[in-house]
């Protein structure tokens, strides 16, 4: 029995009768379902704590049968991109005197570059580093970049495992013909 | 040209395959918009820019893993504007709008997204992740027709192709073809797509037929067998083109300047007056901007005083009556909620020498508002003063400067006590002329009439860009872009109001090309005062172009009243202005235009 399951839809209708019935002779799906489950969760806490934002469903609408992985061709040119970006605001950080202007030019384009993926708080952080910028403030932006950092590794981090699982998740006719 | 498609059909098969080029610094948002041109079935290209700061190995590196993103076929790299124009010009890539990135780093956004107007004439949207006012000021001093904040939306790119085909109607007016089969081959010829031409036909069939209509009525053949206004392939003002332009204006002073000296100067074959025009247009836009920005803050005010200087005290126009107007530019300001709006007030003055152009520009005036003694130029703009903030950041299709200008022909051998008189006794003589108008029909009486030159000059009336120099002038002719808007003049009291209204979609202007005449082309409807304190917030806007020039007006008064009802929007108007003339013309009526107003004044 093959059944559909595509990439982040939740079948919790569905699955406690399944799991009811089909335990024994399909563990695979309830290990798929479980997975779906955990995919789903993870995605709404993105979501709700703010690392994502409605850009991210605007990527997913894009989506479709001639780009299959568009979501993850498109974060992953993000954050190969992103962080060199953020490898030579260090960079010109370190430098003294401060060129403010360049550094908010830097953070002009990271701050773009964010809002293409919907990376919200990562876009919170490239504003008040800005605003640090525009006052000349070394100190506070400093701290802001640090920020800024931060919350671009652990976005880096989420996605990276959102993806895999999805991968995992995503084809589960594999998964459920290979045991039958 | 085939049956039209019905609307909705034309509808939706129109904004497909519309072409469309991307230039970004960031890669994931090329490939984003990629996507997103994809979905609306556009051909998209894309111009990556990335920074070359750090340069060689590094660069290509960089670019080579954008590009193994991103389809090859359909993206091409530079960084900076001036290479990206080089690719532009080379390729001869046809494309039908241009959306920027703002902030790129090596590739200026502003500077590109200027020349491509003024170069290839192509509808420019700027983009960026920045909203701020001063931003969106900065891309529509240059040129942007909208500006897009990143995130952009698929919906807001769906939409894009407004500007495409507002470009177009735009275009069309510009040109002086009076036949319905030139005005379809700039259509073809400025646009490849079927589509395209459909929805173009369904709506301006109305008025391209009527054009026609005019034209087989007034014409004759000599329009059409004027090889120059045959076929307007449309030019791309290229480097060199655009060099020799820059030339001729220099050589003719730019105080001086005019499209047909210009043409003449450069000597170039297939170039028309039109091309010439137009481009004139955005070059002073061009240059008024870079004044500008040499210049500092430049408030509404300003733009009034510039005006104000340029044009102060340097026509006349000697009546044979005792009245004696001179130009003169009155500031005056009309408030409304969130803006002020500045007007100008210019009256006809004297010019002294016949053989020079002398500016016959009359206002009609409502009886018991008019001093007499005085007739003027009304201009009123909005909306695109630098110190309006709030309008300036609203999409430029719903803005719009508004000028509102009539004008009257006058020369010194023309009988002018007969219209004068008319114009002075408003009580008497006025009413006639305007009583038939019910109050709620806007028209606008225009007029301009020259000397000594050309037919063929036309210019396109600017109330507002500043940073003209200071003008020795007569007026040379005037094409007058009349926005739909309110006047409100304080001191001479005399008030034109156009309503927006789709009733004065098809005014005519005549024009001709040869000898002449050029009469009116629509009248105001003058509104009591009252009515006018208030600027609605929503003005549309008419255009009227292309006023042509008048020779040796020798018109008697009455005739200058003679003008067709305009009322219903398929009726073709025409004033008759001289005896013997054959005038012709027609505005077109574009509630959409977004175009600016410059008041330019020549020798």
């Amino acid at each position: 029995m093959a059944l559909h399951f595509s990439s982040a839809h939740p079948i919790s209708a569905l699955h406690p009768l399944l799991c009811f019935f089909l335990h024994d002779t399909y563990p695979e799906m309830e290990y798929a379902s479980g997975l779906q489950r955990q995919l789903a969760s993870m995605k709404k806490n993105l979501f709700d704590q703010g690392y994502l934002d409605e850009q991210f469903y605007q990527l997913e609408e894009l989506q479709d049968e001639s780009s299959p992985n568009f979501v993850e061709e498109v974060v992953t040119l993000f954050f190969r991109d992103s962080s060199r970006l953020v490898a030579n605001i260090d960079q010109a950080l370190q430098k003294y005197p401060q060129d403010f202007r360049r550094l908010d030019n830097f953070m002009h384009q990271l701050k773009g570059s964010a809002s293409s993926i919907g990376a919200a708080k990562m876009k919170n952080e490239c504003t008040s580093f800005r605003e640090f910028c525009n006052k000349e403030n070394r100190e506070g932006c400093l701290r802001s970049f640090q920020k800024v950092k931060k919350e671009h590794a652990v976005l880096k981090q989420k996605l990276e495992n959102y993806f895999q699982l999805l991968k995992q998740v995503g084809p589960v006719d594999k998964a459920t013909h290979s045991g039958n | 040209m085939g049956n039209p498609l019905p609307a909705s059909r034309a509808a939706e098969a129109f904004p497909a395959g519309l072409r469309v080029l991307i230039v970004d610094d960031d890669a994931t948002w090329l490939k984003i918009l990629e996507k997103m041109l994809r979905k609306c079935s556009y051909q998209g290209r894309l111009l990556f820019a990335p920074t070359i700061a750090r340069g060689g190995a590094a660069l290509l590196l960089r670019v080579s893993s954008v590009l193994s993103v991103l389809d090859r076929d359909f993206v091409t790299t530079c960084s900076l504007a001036t290479d990206a124009l080089h690719i532009l010009r080379e390729r001869k890539a046809r494309f039908d709008i241009v959306i920027s990135d703002v902030n790129m780093p090596d590739m200026d956004g502003f500077k590109l997204l200027e020349h491509v107007g003024l170069e290839m004439d192509l509808p420019v949207i700027m983009m960026s992740i920045d909203g701020e006012t001063s931003r969106v000021m900065k891309g529509v001093q240059h040129g942007a027709c909208d500006y897009l904040l990143k995130p952009v939306r698929m919906k807001e790119l769906r939409n894009i192709w407004q500007h495409v085909y507002r470009k177009k109607m735009q275009e069309l007016k510009e040109v002086e073809t009076h036949s319905i089969d030139e005005v379809i081959n700039i259509l073809r010829n400025g646009s490849e797509d079927d589509e395209d031409r459909h929805l173009t036909d369904e709506t301006e069939m109305s008025f391209m037929r009527k054009r026609k209509d005019v034209d087989n009525k007034e014409f004759g053949d000599q329009e059409l067998n004027d090889p120059s206004t045959v076929k307007k392939a449309r030019v791309v003002w290229s480097v060199d083109l655009h060099q020799k332009f820059v030339n001729a204006v220099d050589q003719i002073g730019f105080d001086k300047v005019g499209p047909k000296k210009i043409l003449d100067l450069m000597n170039v074959p297939g170039l028309t007056r039109e091309n010439v025009a137009s481009h004139l247009q955005k070059y002073r836009l061009y240059l008024s901007r870079l004044q500008k920005q040499n210049g500092g803050t430049c408030g509404g005010n300003m733009q009034s005083d510039h005006i104000n200087k340029t044009i102060k005290g340097k026509f006349g126009l000697k009546s044979s009556t005792n009245m004696q107007q001179d130009w003169e530019l009155t500031k005056y300001a009309c408030t409304t909620e969130n803006f002020r709006t500045h007007g100008i007030v210019a009256n006809v003055a004297h010019v002294s020498e016949m053989n020079r152009v002398a500016p016959a520009q009359v206002i009609a005036s409502k009886k018991g508002l008019v001093n007499g003694a005085q007739l003027g130029l009304f201009l009123s703009f909005k909306g695109m003063l630098p110190s309006i903030k709030e309008k300036a950041c609203k999409p430029l299709h719903d803005e719009r400067p508004v000028m509102q200008l009539m004008q009257y022909p006058e020369q010194e051998n023309y009988s002018i006590s007969e219209g004068y008189s008319c114009l002075a006794n408003p009580d008497q003589d006025h009413e006639p002329c305007f009583d038939h108008l019910p109050s709620s029909q806007p028209l606008v009486t225009l007029a301009t009439c020259t000397n000594g030159k050309d037919m063929k000059d036309l210019y396109e009336m600017k109330p507002l860009q500043p940073a003209m120099p200071p003008m020795a002038c007569m007026i040379d002719s005037v094409s007058i872009q009349v926005k739909h808007g309110l006047v409100n003049l304080q001191d001479t009291g005399a008030i034109c109001k156009l309503e927006g209204s789709p009733c004065i979609e098809d005014c005519y202007v005549d024009e001709t090309c040869n000898q002449g005449c050029f009469p009116l082309t629509c009248e105001v409807s003058l509104k009591s005062k009252s009515d006018l304190d208030s600027m609605p917030e929503d003005l549309h806007l008419y255009s009227v172009q292309k006023l042509g020039c008048l020779e040796n007006v020798s018109c008697s008064g009455p005739e200058i009243y003679q003008y067709i009802d305009s009322v219903p929007a398929s009726e073709v108007q025409s004033i008759n202005w001289c005896e013997g003339s054959e005038p012709s013309g027609e505005y077109l009526y574009d509630p959409v235009d977004y175009s600016l107003i410059d008041e330019y004044l020549f020798a």
